[in-house]
């Protein structure tokens, strides 16, 4: 019996990665030949940056349970981490592909850090004081991150909370990160096929720390923490483990992020609690815990406002009616019921008709 | 699991059937919708491997494809929509008169925002419909990531409000209308201290905004050089952008007899109210962002007397071509236009006295349209209502002088 | 003296926070949802009041009026259509997830309305300032105005919940649902309420939001409204004096910081403030202390 579960598992993860790969091997031909859009192609970048923040989020939200709002926080860590390494070393190591490497390290390795940091205190907190204690990280995170001014010269990295002025660089020094005008000219090294090795990587460390002991503790703690407690699981310290890997793989994202495009600033709407929503709403939408649900909601949702561009000014209005029928849809008991009941494969072949 | 994607597939489906419907009976042009619908596909086709190839434009009839980026939505949409007005307005007076050397112009304006990321999206959305030439994007920090990208397209690009010298460093092939900021920073600087305006300054500014805390930067650098003193220079956020009783009561004990607005005109119109209500009465000198302050909705404009602000444009001005854009644009819109919709009008123009100079035609490719068009930049002059005489650097900075105008019964007075 | 001026500035704008964390702790205290589309219906109200007194020149008083009954209307259609289809749902982050959906929603309707230029807001208080010590102190109307409505707007909450039958059974609906009705209460109907007067409430926090800072945009009521939020849990969500309290020990932190400390950090403060206080007491300051059942 344990045997077979544990091959269900098994099956259901090369489904997903089987949903990658032949996607991945799919769009590669189809650019080959010449049959993407521009706009596909320019998408490709940030759905994985999608992919991955809404997989990571989903470890902290589906599999430890708890509400996180801060997610883009991590993500901007990241980025700008990452993004810093690769205009100082720009000149340093001149092979695009180690940089990129090395950079992607570090910024998943310091939002790591600064989730284990965060984590500490507040994972003591439940429900929706958590989230509002993870939206207020994020915040500061994001503010901090807009005062801060990094300079480069001669005698080497200056450090000012003021404006750049302040810096005191000499004549030939530059300006790495410029307060709230972010960090330009990062190096454009984000490729799909990176996005897609990165994205496959997430999937691994995710899936298999949700089928491993850790992720069974981790589990466990979710659906009852006294009942997990009192057989003897270290709830901090499964805790801490489940938010720190996901503040690390949302830091990879921000990398990735922050190599896609010139320039990088850190505004309400990339890296402030907005984003923090859009994520999670990728995670409920697909279902809480379900990694799969996660991918797939992550690329409607972050496809459906470029293809209602049709509509012009009716776009958003547009996407939040789409948004509200789709949770509708998805989480209400009724229609959940209805749709159960009734005329379940009519419904299911209508797309098939409509192509 | 299954059960969940095709669920998720149906969604998908009926979304781009509505985009379909919704796309055909909207008073967008067609070729917008068909470019919507071939989307569509490609993303169906992601999965099927299915999909027809939109780079290739439609070419129906030689017409020259200009496109445009701003945000329509969110926070900034006041911006994006006075660009996507007035470049619309220019491009329709053109077409009405003939066109440029004959040519008709075909217009697709897209919505970024005010996101980086998706402003990059609606300029491969632009490409994908065939766009030649760019009027955009509207605001700085996107226009620096769009700039990369037209950059490695070679595609000519005009931005009529991006002022950040980044949108035009390293890329020769951007260009724009309005100043850049270091520029207005060190022209404010300059015209306090030999007027003599003021001697202590109080600075006011948003650091969470890429043009406001470029000005603030090279103003203070500027202000060493000159007669008066910096006494207090506050910041505020974008989260935090409605209470300025802090900032202004810092300039008050400071003794500040000038405060200097480097910032857009929906913030400043609060900081005159709150000024006022606490009976603090500097004389306040803005850039060209506080243009469009008397055209504030219902607001009391006796709180802006007395304003001074350098600034290419004035709503109110007298000159014909002033008046005429803005009878036009009221007529069309609804709204009296502000800088930014004129700056979009000027940059439509400016594309067409460029195409005439050096004869392109729609045939020629994107590429090579661009050399060529970046090759009689420098050669040409153009009047518009943000200036005149206005003339180019090959860097892409523009050459016009701003207009010191002070508020005076509730008009735009230019100062002598 | 400058200090003193900071401080009620600082109450000022804390009394703005605080008449709107009332809607949103009423909500949360009963229906157990934060409802993030609070901040536009407060834009809604603002709106309502824009339209009627500005555009139509209708009297002050029909246009408030306006606001209160348009409000309330849309706070029962957005519980009736969006949320409470899901009340049920396995998880309740699924009716968090469409209350951000309404949020979009009606920020784009506005948008398309009225577009995105910013309108001014005429205030609709005429009380005049106080000015004390030499006009060195001085007290705007609406600061009076909106600490009065926030006094009388709790006074009549801890009234309505505890005195009367309606408000009895939305403390027994926050309770426990099923018992509830069990007990005879109609728990839809309990619950319309509450967004009823939670809407009635945002109209009035959006009137006089806009009346002390007379800007006015689609977008005017999300950053107050999560500020709001953050008050509402600074005080102890579900908690009604906390609300009060909460919004105003926010407003001076915000004002104080700003002036002594960093305008640009200013909101990094506040919340590493709020973080302190929720782990010091985790419910907030006069949150309710939850035990744990086994």
């Amino acid at each position: 019996m344990k045997k077979l579960k544990i091959n269900k598992n098994l099956k259901d993860n090369l489904i997903t990665y089987g949903i990658i790969i032949i996607a991945y091997v799919i769009m590669q031909i189809m650019i080959k030949t010449g049959h993407v859009s521009s706009l596909m192609q320019g998408l490709l970048v940030p759905l994985c940056v999608y992919i991955i923040l809404a997989v990571s989020l989903n470890l902290t939200v589906g599999i430890l349970g708890e509400l996180s709002l801060g997610h883009a926080g991590f993500m901007c860590v990241g980025a700008f981490t990452g993004a810093f390494f690769s205009k100082c070393m720009q000149d340093i190591i001149t092979i695009d592909i180690l940089r990129f490497v090395i950079a992607i390290l570090i910024g998943a390795i310091s939002a790591g850090i600064i989730g284990l940091l965060i984590g500490m205190p507040v994972l003591r907190l439940k429900g929706d004081y958590l989230a509002i204690v993870t939206l207020a990280f994020g915040e500061i995170i994001k503010n901090i991150i807009n005062v801060l001014y990094i300079g480069k010269d001669s005698r080497g990295l200056h450090f000012s909370m003021k404006d750049s002025l302040s810096l005191g660089l000499d004549a030939e020094g530059t300006v790495i990160i410029n307060g709230a005008q972010g960090i330009t000219g990062t190096p454009k090294n984000s490729t799909f096929t990176i996005g897609v090795i990165l994205i496959i990587i997430t999937l691994f460390i995710v899936l298999n720390l949700i089928h491993s002991r850790d992720g069974r503790a981790i589990m466990s703690i979710r659906d009852n923490l006294i009942a997990a407690e009192s057989i003897g699981i270290n709830i901090t310290k499964y805790k801490l483990m489940a938010f720190s890997i996901s503040a690390s793989l949302a830091g990879i994202a921000g990398v990735l992020y922050s190599h896609n495009l010139s320039s990088l600033m850190a505004t309400p709407k990339n890296f402030g609690y907005n984003m923090s929503i859009m994520i999670l709403v990728f995670v409920v939408l697909g279902g809480i815990g379900n990694i799969r649900g996660s991918i797939i909601s992550a690329v409607i949702l972050t496809l459906l406002p470029e293809v209602l561009r049709g509509l012009s000014n009716y776009r958003m209005l547009i996407y939040s009616i789409v948004l509200i029928v789709m949770m509708l849809f998805n989480w209400s008991p009724k229609l959940i019921n209805l749709r159960e009941k009734y005329s379940l494969k009519r419904l299911f072949k209508k797309p098939k008709e409509v192509q | 699991m299954k059960k969940f994607q095709k669920i998720m597939s149906l969604m998908l489906a009926s979304a781009m059937i509505m985009t379909m419907l919704a796309g055909c009976s909207n008073s967008n042009d067609a070729s917008n919708a068909d470019s919507a619908a071939a989307e569509t596909t490609e993303t169906a086709g992601e999965e099927t491997a299915e999909s027809t190839d939109t780079t290739a434009a439609s070419s129906d009839g030689a017409a020259f494809k200009i496109g445009a980026i701003g945000p329509a939505t969110g926070g900034a949409a006041v911006y994006g929509i006075a660009v996507q007005n007035g470049a619309d307005l220019a491009i329709k007076e053109i077409n009405a008169a003939g066109g440029i050397n004959g040519y008709q112009i075909e217009y697709n304006f897209q919505d970024d925002e005010c996101d980086n990321e998706k402003s990059v999206n609606a300029y491969n959305t632009l490409k994908d419909w065939g766009m030649q030439m760019l009027v955009g994007t509207t605001t700085s920090g996107c226009c620096i990531a769009v700039a990369a990208e037209s950059a490695n397209d070679n595609l000519f690009q005009i931005t009529p409000s991006g002022s950040s010298v980044d949108c035009i460093n390293g890329n020769d092939n951007v260009f724009q209308v309005c100043f850049t900021d270091p520029n207005q920073g060190v022209g404010a600087a300059q015209y306090i201290g030999t007027n003599g305006v003021a001697e202590k300054v109080a600075v006011i500014y948003d650091s969470s905004d890429v043009y406001s805390s470029g000005i603030y930067e090279k103003f203070a650098q500027e202000a060493a050089n000159q007669p008066f003193e910096i006494v207090a220079s506050e910041a505020f956020t974008a989260d935090n952008k409605t209470d300025f009783s802090v900032q202004l009561q810092k300039a008050k004990d400071a003794g500040a007899d000038l405060v200097f607005l480097p910032i857009y005109y929906t913030e400043a119109s609060l900081i005159l109210t709150q000024a006022n209500a606490m009976g603090y009465t500097p004389k306040f000198f803005g850039c060209d962002g506080l243009d469009g302050i008397l055209n504030v909705e219902n607001f009391d404009t006796a709180l802006a007397e007395g304003v001074m602000l350098l600034t290419p444009f004035a709503a109110d001005a007298e000159d014909e071509a002033t008046k005429a854009f803005v009878s036009a644009y009221v007529e069309s819109y609804g709204d009296t236009p502000n800088q930014f919709a004129a700056d979009a009008y000027d940059a439509v123009y400016i594309l067409k006295a460029a195409i005439e100079q050096c004869g392109a035609t729609p045939d020629d490719s994107v590429s090579d349209l661009c050399e060529k068009l970046k090759a009689v930049m420098p050669e040409i002059t153009v009047d518009g209502l943000t200036g005149e005489a206005m003339s180019w650097d090959t860097d892409g900075a523009v050459n016009k002088s701003p207009k010191a105008m002070e508020i005076v019964n509730g008009n735009y007075s230019l100062i002598q | 003296m400058s200090f003193i001026s900071y401080l009620i500035n600082g109450i000022s704008l804390g009394s703005v926070y605080a008449i709107i964390a009332l809607g949103y702790t009423m909500v949360y205290g009963i229906a157990k949802m934060l409802n993030f589309a609070h901040g536009d219906v407060i834009m809604v109200g603002g709106f309502a009041v824009f339209f009627a007194v500005s555009m139509q020149g209708l009297p002050t008083f029909a246009g408030m009026l306006l606001a209160v009954v348009l409000c309330t209307v849309l706070g029962i259609a957005i519980e009736y259509i969006a949320y409470r289809p899901l009340r049920q749902a396995a998880s309740s982050l699924a009716v968090l997830i469409t209350a951000i959906g309404v949020s979009y929603f009606l920020q784009n309707v506005a948008l398309l309305i009225f577009g995105a230029n910013t309108k001014a807001f005429t205030s609709v208080v005429t009380i005049p300032a106080v000015k004390l010590a030499n006009e060195q102190i001085i007290i705007s109307g609406e600061t009076i105005v909106t600490i009065i409505s926030c006094i009388i707007i709790m006074t009549a909450l801890t009234l309505f919940i505890n005195k009367t039958k309606a408000g009895q059974a939305m403390l027994a609906v926050s309770e426990d649902k099923g018992a509830a009705q069990l007990m005879g209460i109609n728990v839809n109907r309990t619950i319309s309420l509450t967004f009823a007067i939670g809407s009635a409430l945002a109209a009035i926090a959006g009137m006089l939001l806009c009346s002390a800072y007379p800007s006015l945009t689609p977008y005017t009521g999300s950053m107050p409204g999560i500020k709001a939020f953050v008050a509402a849990v600074f005080g102890g969500i579900g908690s009604i004096p906390g609300a009060l309290i909460g919004g105003i020990v926010l407003g001076v932190i915000e004002i104080l910081s700003k002036a002594y400390i960093s305008s640009q950090l200013s909101d990094a403060i506040v919340f590493l403030v709020l973080i302190v206080v929720l782990l010091v007491k985790p419910t907030g300051i006069l949150g309710k202390k939850i035990q744990e059942k086994v």
